[in-house]
């Protein structure tokens, strides 16, 4: 048993004034609506609740409610985070009705989606929640029972005193609990007495999804808001000169054309305030169809930007960017990192005398990398809702980082931060895309010009044209073997536009005596951001795919391979920073090795590896590929994880599909190129997801058991995905693949 | 702008709306029926899939002015409570990640099994081309179509 001092957070399970007994928060009516209950739950319902902490309120008749803090974009943090409370709290799953918290971060912490850090970040404190207000439960039937709060124990929601034979619901002591002082230090379960976490629930959404409810941000609606899309310029590198709307605005339905302007001069920019184009047109009217169509009388000029440089303050301190003039092509972007990486980069790290060991190698491989831009495409394109009333602003947005946007809407405003309030409603899928909320203050100042309630939609086109796009990227390895087949040393330089993607600390740094880490960037103006396991995503797929062919070299089995490499790291590791742990990098590797029956090779199934640490999880993947009629066809992939304690199993197994299908979809097709500035794809006719023909027939994912703190699961299985797949395509076709999309818009291989 | 009697979900509606309107939208601004979704606007993506007289459509390029007296059933009228087979099903597998195209998947796969009720994994996989899952859940749909046909 592991006893926790509650000073950390401890604010949060203060009995707040805005989350008092029986009452609901503001805006949350929409949210509650959206409940799928059951007759029997509505029934069920309480007389009375009684609010324990900011986390939950338990009802007269033992119901719990639990605000989950963070959004949810598909994570099903809405399922995992309230299981660490009922866990603590020792209530039954059953009884659990989840609501979403709306951003408040004096009650909810930092409420997030990105990073693969939720459960991880929420471990403690969220567990620290339930155990507290188990507790307090315990110290008021012990006050009434007239017996040491030690001996009261509790089981399901119940709470017992086995030698008096007393017995009651938390119902019961719901009121007397809410009056108890929060406590000094709370003890926490071991492991071994979870009934909750370690077993698969449901999404407590499969219910709403099912049958449609509306529970997406661009599902919110409000009696008599107007709809609003926007206008952007058409080429990255370009900003806006003039409008002319009169055509627009004598369609039928449309109420007003701005131009919205969405920073301030002088305001500071954040780490998630990327936005490519500050200056664009708003068009507003009575509903979608007529707004998108007079959307198309806009006549509107551009010009190109000038030259400048952008201050960035964000998570790595104050930064300057330069964002050139010029309309962008992806083949000058080609030869431009072609030209650049031949040069030498900015050395990272540098482990013993790479040089001198190239210099007596008896074969050096060489090999070259590269993908490109990606767009996120979440099935439900941006949006946000913004009522600004006066000097009081109501925002609800399929957002992943609501804190980190609140500044720019404030500034934009002209209203105080505190007068902003935030509904967080589901997202349809995030991967990244909707940190960068850009589209919250467009509604926001919109709202604002309109003075109207106000949904920001965006078509699929603005969605994919309006990017914060994966960067593309380029990564040039270099091994040198001894006469002995024994590698000696190992060699990065990798870099990007505009951001470079290396890791120089992670594997194979600290397994080789001679390791070389340079990195290089070149400035654009297209912007980019995070993209699921950003840099990982590439970097993953370039390794893993070099050292595939590294180990053919050397001849030897690419498991093995990579296991004696961490066998070094392990024992006689090279260099301080090495940010991985051997030991539990290998045990993915041991376990899939294991689980695929790897060496047992079946006629015409082509077998490929590959493992990677990012995200504070490890992965590894073996997928067995076979051709038909020149197509890839993915019959089985085999996974291993180490994310430490599995919170709720079929969810992670559900998230680690979703990943491999993403990146092999990714791996395949992904790409988004640009002529002059312009996104050569705007929607899926061209823009190639992969669909069902395409994903594994089967996926198998295995986790290693330990009782190591939960870590991230939304990112970590899909960087290694990508060198899984081009490992075996190689063993299919016997040509390697170095440019991502290995397949594009090619049916067939060969 | 013209008066449009449409027939959805069992219910009579008249609404006002452009005749080029697609129905997607009269549904979800006119009618507050938000669970067919917009994905695509292109027919491409499968997230705003109904039923039109049985047959699934693509309601983001079907104008109001086509439907005439066809019923129309969006995921909100599958079923009375949630329970069609198919949404029992996809309860058991677990499907959804972010859940936004699963109404039009499972709409898509209704009409499916109602042409087809014991499609083989070949069949589903062509049926549902035009479905896109980003989150890539697609084992699972199939395999929630598969539990959902062995049931009936």
């Amino acid at each position: 048993m592991s006893i926790i001092k509650t000073a950390v957070g401890r604010r949060s399970f203060l009995k707040s004034t805005t989350l008092t007994g029986g009452g609901m928060m503001l805006g949350f009516s929409w949210l509650a609506s959206c409940q799928s209950k059951s007759e029997e739950e509505i029934m069920a319902m309480p007389k009375e609740w009684f609010e324990i902490n900011s986390y939950l309120k338990i009802g007269d008749n033992g119901v719990v409610t639990i605000y989950t803090p963070n959004p949810e974009f598909g994570q099903n943090v809405r399922t995992s985070m309230p299981m660490l409370i009922a866990e603590e709290l020792d209530v039954d799953w059953k009884r659990v009705i989840v609501e979403q918290a709306p951003y408040h971060p004096e009650n909810f912490g930092f409420q997030f989606t990105g990073g693969s850090r939720g459960i991880m970040s929420r471990w403690e404190p969220l567990r620290m929640a339930g155990a507290s207000a188990r507790h307090m439960l315990r110290e008021a039937a012990a006050q009434l029972w007239q017996v040491p709060v030690d001996e009261i124990t509790t089981d399901g929601g119940l709470l017992h005193h086995v030698a008096t034979g007393k017995t009651a619901g938390y119902g019961e002591f719901a009121s007397a609990a809410a009056n108890i002082p929060v406590p000094e230090e709370v003890k926490l379960k071991d492991v071994k007495d979870f009934k909750i976490i370690g077993k698969s629930q449901k999404n407590v959404d499969g219910k709403a999804i099912v049958k449609g409810d509306p529970l997406f941000g661009f599902d919110y609606h409000k009696e008599g808001m107007l709809i609003a899309m926007i206008e952007h310029p058409p080429a990255f590198g370009m900003t806006l000169k003039s409008i002319d709307d009169s055509a627009a605005k004598a369609m039928p339905g449309i109420r007003d054309v701005i131009a919205i302007k969405s920073y301030q001069d002088d305001f500071e920019k954040g780490g998630f305030d990327a936005n490519a184009f500050p200056e664009i047109v708003a068009i507003v009217g009575n509903s979608t169809w007529e707004v998108m169509q007079a959307k198309k009388q806009l006549r509107i000029e551009w010009k190109e930007i000038e030259s400048h440089t952008e201050t960035i303050n964000g998570f790595r301190g104050k930064e300057t960017k330069n964002i050139p003039a010029g309309l962008e092509s992806s083949a000058d972007h080609r030869a431009q990192m072609q030209e650049v990486a031949g040069r030498h980069g900015k050395i990272v790290r540098k482990d013993g005398d790479p040089e001198t060991a190239f210099r007596h190698a008896a074969k050096i491989i060489e090999r070259s990398y590269s993908a490109p831009f990606l767009a996120h495409n979440s099935m439900e394109p941006l949006n946000a809702f913004a009522h600004v009333d006066g000097d009081k602003v109501h925002i609800a947005a399929a957002i992943q980082i609501p804190s980190l946007i609140i500044p720019a809407i404030a500034s934009g405003l002209g209203i105080p931060p505190e007068n902003i309030e935030m509904e967080i409603p589901r997202m349809g899928g995030g991967f990244g895309r909707k940190a960068y909320a850009h589209y919250v203050v467009e509604a926001a100042l919109i709202s604002q010009r309109v003075n109207a309630p106000v949904k920001l939609v965006y078509t699929r086109e603005d969605d994919m044209t309006n990017g914060i796009y994966r960067p593309t990227y380029h990564a040039t390895y270099r091994a040198a073997l001894d006469e002995n087949n024994n590698m000696i040393a190992f060699h990065v330089k990798a870099g990007g536009i505009p951001e470079s993607p290396l890791f120089a600390n992670r594997f194979p740094a600290g397994a080789i005596q001679n390791y070389l880490a340079e990195e290089w960037s070149i400035d654009s103006n297209i912007s980019i951001g995070a993209f699921r396991a950003p840099r990982s995503n590439f970097m993953a797929g370039a390794e893993q795919s070099f050292l595939d062919e590294v180990a053919e070299a050397a001849g030897k089995d690419p498991i093995q391979f990579r296991l004696d490499m961490l066998k070094q790291a392990q024992e006689n590791p090279v260099g301080e920073r090495n940010d991985y742990d051997a030991e539990r990098y290998a045990g993915v590797l041991e376990l899939v090795r294991e689980k695929s029956a790897w060496g047992q090779n079946q006629a015409n199934v082509h077998r490929g590896v590959s493992a990677y640490f990012c995200h504070n999880t490890y992965a590894a993947h073996v997928l067995d590929l076979i051709m038909e009629a020149g197509k890839p066809v993915v019959q089985n992939v085999c996974c291993a994880i180490d994310c430490g304690i599995v919170v709720n199993p079929d969810a992670a197994i559900n998230m680690t599909e979703g990943a491999i299908t993403d990146g092999i979809g990714n791996a395949f097709y992904g790409e988004l190129t640009f002529k002059d500035g312009v996104p050569e794809k705007k929607n899926f006719d061209k823009y190639r997801i992969i669909r069902m023909a395409e994903a594994p027939k089967n996926i198998d994912v295995h986790f290693v058991q330990n009782e190591i703190n939960p870590t991230g699961m939304g990112e970590p299985p899909f960087p290694p995905i990508f060198g899984a797949i081009a490992n075996a395509m190689y063993k299919a076709t016997g040509e390697r693949q170095y440019h991502q999309p290995f397949l594009g818009s090619k049916e067939v291989l060969g | 702008m013209a008066n449009f009697n449409l027939n959805i979900n069992g219910k009579e509606y008249t609404v006002e709306v452009d005749p080029s309107t697609p129905i997607l939208w009269v549904l979800r601004d006119h009618l507050q029926l938000f669970g067919t979704k917009y994905g695509c606007g292109i027919a491409q993506c499968g997230s705003c899939t109904i039923h039109l007289g049985g047959i699934a459509m693509r309601s983001c390029i079907l104008p109001v002015s086509q439907v005439g007296s066809q019923p129309v059933t969006t995921i909100e009228g599958l079923s009375e409570n949630g329970d069609h087979p198919l949404q029992e099903a996809w309860l058991a597998h677990d499907v959804p990640q972010c859940g936004y195209c699963q109404s039009g998947q499972i709409m898509n796969a209704a009409a499916l099994l109602s042409a087809n009720p014991k499609p083989s994994d070949e069949e589903i996989e062509s049926a549902m081309h035009g479905n896109i899952c980003r989150c890539g859940t697609y084992t699972r749909i199939k395999a929630a179509i598969k539990t959902a046909s062995a049931s009936k």
